[in-house]
């Protein structure tokens, strides 16, 4: 089972259907028995992360999270829950989790487009993911596939933490993390077939580190 | 590199898939759902169903075909069309939809663009805009006046000013429909389509007037849009969607090609 993290700044319904239409069985929980006895944690989010970090910290849920994180239990982050495993986000001067050591940064308003024209921001829509070390999350899937983003800000962690980069004006950083501690700012659930396998990819990588023990 | 959308719009009424001409003779033409998923498959990058049904009961009626197609198709859609308030817009948002469209909602309460906002991020919040030629006047200096109602009713609000001030109140993207174009096939309004991306830093989707893969790409090149919205190209299988992005992307514009 996975469990998808319930606090108020997720997309979890959107999480659970796609979950739901894979046939992999998943509960939208905070309660901290199950998200240990889940094979694995998605913590999504949307929104704002200074507000994502209040709702986390106001329920307890920032410690009982980064104590199943010290204890190897696999979490998938996705766009919010993505930038606050770093330190800080410049959104709203918030200090977030500190389970990956990084910030998250505004799109630089200077960045330009191929024909000299400034990126507009939100960053929206479909885009490629070049990875920079091999990811288990990424198995069967095409270089060529594009993900859907939607954000303002853009992970920057310590660079031994980029597993994947995009380029929009420049490149920045949309996947990082370490083997079992992904965090990926576009959105899985909502980028078609690939997003799809990529859950899938999480999901069997849970599975495995559960029969490992 | 960011790829241009193309999202196909499915004006639903009572639970329909319908299409009209310039807001008038509508007529049924399918199913909303089983449209979605086939658009989803073709390749669409994006969808929008825009509720044009009046009645509450008809209400329920589209709420139920949002949470049916949130649980077949895994891109992300938006919904427009009645949306007068925070109420309405969390509505369809837990229903499932990733956006919601204000229109007409906006410009008598400008307010519900930040609220939306403020209570589910920019990133949600799209601000709809109908728009007029009109003669340029101290009012109206660009020659573009905002309309609502179908285009029946004047708002005396120059479009490019509205633009800017919905970006300011915190909207996250502007779909910008040209009634003059609408349903003519004769392509996008470029001017207008151009003047506006020039003026906002957030994205606009180009409305009104695809008759063929070239206007889109057009909207893309001069226009500067984000993302192009279709209807009746499509919805009559005059193209696929998968035909409308090889002709495009044979033009060097960024289009997601495999999916």
């Amino acid at each position: 089972m996975l469990a998808i993290l319930d606090y108020k700044a997720g997309n979890q319904t959107s999480v659970r259907r796609a979950l739901d239409h894979l046939g992999i069985e998943n509960q939208i929980t905070s309660d901290p028995d199950l998200l240990a006895s889940a094979d694995g944690i998605i913590f999504p989010g949307v929104g704002a992360a200074g507000q994502a970090m209040d709702e986390l910290s106001s329920g307890g849920l920032d410690e009982v999270l980064k104590s199943l994180i010290w204890q190897e239990k696999p979490l998938l982050g996705i766009c919010v829950g993505c930038q606050i495993l770093l330190d800080y986000c410049e959104e709203n001067d918030t200090r977030t989790l500190a389970v990956i050591p990084g910030e998250c940064r505004l799109f630089n308003p200077a960045w330009t487009e191929e024909d000299g024209t400034p990126i507009r921001v939100p960053h929206m829509g479909w885009n490629r993911v070049t990875l920079k070390k091999d990811c288990a999350l990424f198995n069967d899937i095409s270089p060529a596939a594009e993900f859907y983003f939607v954000h303002s800000y853009h992970p920057a962690p310590r660079p031994e933490f980029i597993i994947g980069e995009t380029m929009y004006g420049e490149n920045f950083c949309s996947v990082h993390g370490r083997t079992g501690l992904w965090a990926v700012q576009f959105h899985p659930e909502k980028s078609g077939a690939p997003g799809l396998k990529l859950l899938q990819n999480f999901h069997a990588y849970c599975l495995e580190a559960k029969n490992a023990q | 590199m960011l790829s241009k959308r193309i999202i196909p719009c499915l004006d639903v009424r009572n639970g329909k898939l319908t299409k009209g001409v310039k807001f008038q003779g509508n007529v049924d033409i399918g199913d909303p759902v089983e449209t979605a998923r086939m658009y989803y498959e073709q390749g669409a990058d994006e969808i929008v169903f825009y509720d044009i049904t009046a009645s509450s009961e008809g209400r329920g009626i589209f709420l139920d075909v949002v949470e049916r197609v949130a649980s077949q198709i895994f891109i992300p859609f938006s919904v427009g069309g009645g949306i007068n308030s925070v109420s309405d817009m969390r509505a369809v948002l837990v229903a499932g939809a990733e956006k919601v469209s204000v229109n007409s909602g906006a410009v008598k309460n400008p307010d519900i663009i930040s609220e939306g906002a403020a209570a589910f991020g920019s990133q949600c919040v799209v601000l709809g805009m109908d728009v007029k030629r009109v003669e340029k006047s101290a009012q109206i200096p660009s020659g573009f006046e905002v309309v609502i109602h179908g285009g029946r009713k004047y708002t005396g609000m120059d479009a490019i000013e509205w633009a800017k001030t919905g970006e300011a109140l915190g909207a996250g993207e502007i779909c910008l429909n040209s009634i003059d174009a609408d349903g003519t096939k004769d392509g996008y309004d470029l001017e207008l389509t151009r003047k506006v991306t020039k003026s906002v830093r957030i994205p606009v989707i180009a409305s009104g007037g695809a008759g063929n893969p070239q206007h889109m790409a057009d909207a893309f090149t001069q226009g500067k849009a984000s993302a192009a919205l279709i209807a009746s190209i499509v919805h009559y299988g005059e193209y696929t969607i998968r035909q409308l992005k090889e002709h495009i992307a044979g033009q060097g514009v960024p289009m997601r090609t495999i999916w």
